[in-house]
């Protein structure tokens, strides 16, 4: 049995009512129970909800944004977007598989977490950061961390 | 512009002492010297780039709505990729703009 993680996102027209943006879900809900996969639906602050658009999409200023983490498999996903394209009320809906990429970056977290294990060992301290140590400083003082994004060519 | 004196020898350790003194952020380069840019992705360990987390994207979508490019933000090539794919999604998303103005 196949076991990815996806995560489905798709954005209703502002003018829907709550029930109708609740029917949408159920039918969701009741595709991928139908298919043997599970979701869930965290509520992200500011990203999940009523939320303004970047452009406009027919119109259309807000959105409301509907966040869900589905797990299952490659056929359940197919038929769900396949469904949502024939969806009035809706604007956009986006599915991207997330279980690699959360595997890579688990991955790099611990690699990184141990690597500073094994030099601090090396410098013959505690493998961990002790309270009172002071900021981390860095290899390199002159290396500048205050990146604001934006830096323009002088 | 060019002829920056980014590597000269004379000029890059004149850069040096002159951050040392004057401190953080570097408001009077003259023209010649840059601060080295350090890849954000790298020096925060941020791990994975998230197509919902759209106030770290915003940092790299100036006001036209172009991804900025890796000689101005400084970002790694490695990250760079990932920033990118995660700035298309947002757009399809309406998260982020495609063009604005």
């Amino acid at each position: 049995m196949v076991n990815r993680t996806y995560e489905l996102v798709y954005v209703v027209q502002p003018d829907a009512t709550e029930e109708q943006v609740n029917d949408l879900q159920t039918q969701v809900e009741q595709i991928v129970q139908r298919m043997g996969g599970s979701l869930e639906k965290p509520e992200i602050p500011g990203l999940t909800g009523r939320r303004r658009l970047a452009y406009e999409i027919g119109h259309h200023k807000e959105g409301i944004y509907v966040l869900n983490v589905i797990k299952g498999g490659g056929d359940l996903v197919k038929e769900i977007d396949r469904r949502l394209r024939n969806v009035e009320i809706l604007m956009r809906h986006l599915v991207v598989r997330v279980d690699e990429d959360q595997q890579r970056a688990a991955r790099a977290r611990t690699k990184r977490q141990e690597e500073s294990r094994r030099r601090r060992v090396a410098r013959g301290l505690p493998p961990e950061r002790q309270p009172g140590e002071g900021p981390q400083t860095l290899d390199d003082s002159d290396d500048v961390v205050d990146f604001d994004g934006l830096e323009a060519e002088v | 512009m060019a002829f920056g004196g980014k590597r000269s020898g004379p000029g890059g350790a004149r850069g040096r002492d002159a951050k040392a003194t004057d401190g953080k952020g570097g408001q009077q380069r003259r023209g010649l010297f840059r601060r080295r840019k350090v890849c954000k992705f790298c020096a925060d360990k941020i791990d994975d780039i998230n197509y919902k987390d759209v106030k770290l994207l915003g940092g790299f979508v100036p006001e036209r709505g172009k991804v900025l490019p890796r000689r101005i933000s400084g970002t790694c090539a490695k990250h760079q990729r990932a920033l990118r794919i995660a700035i298309v999604r947002a757009r399809q998303l309406a998260l982020l703009p495609y063009a604005s103005d």
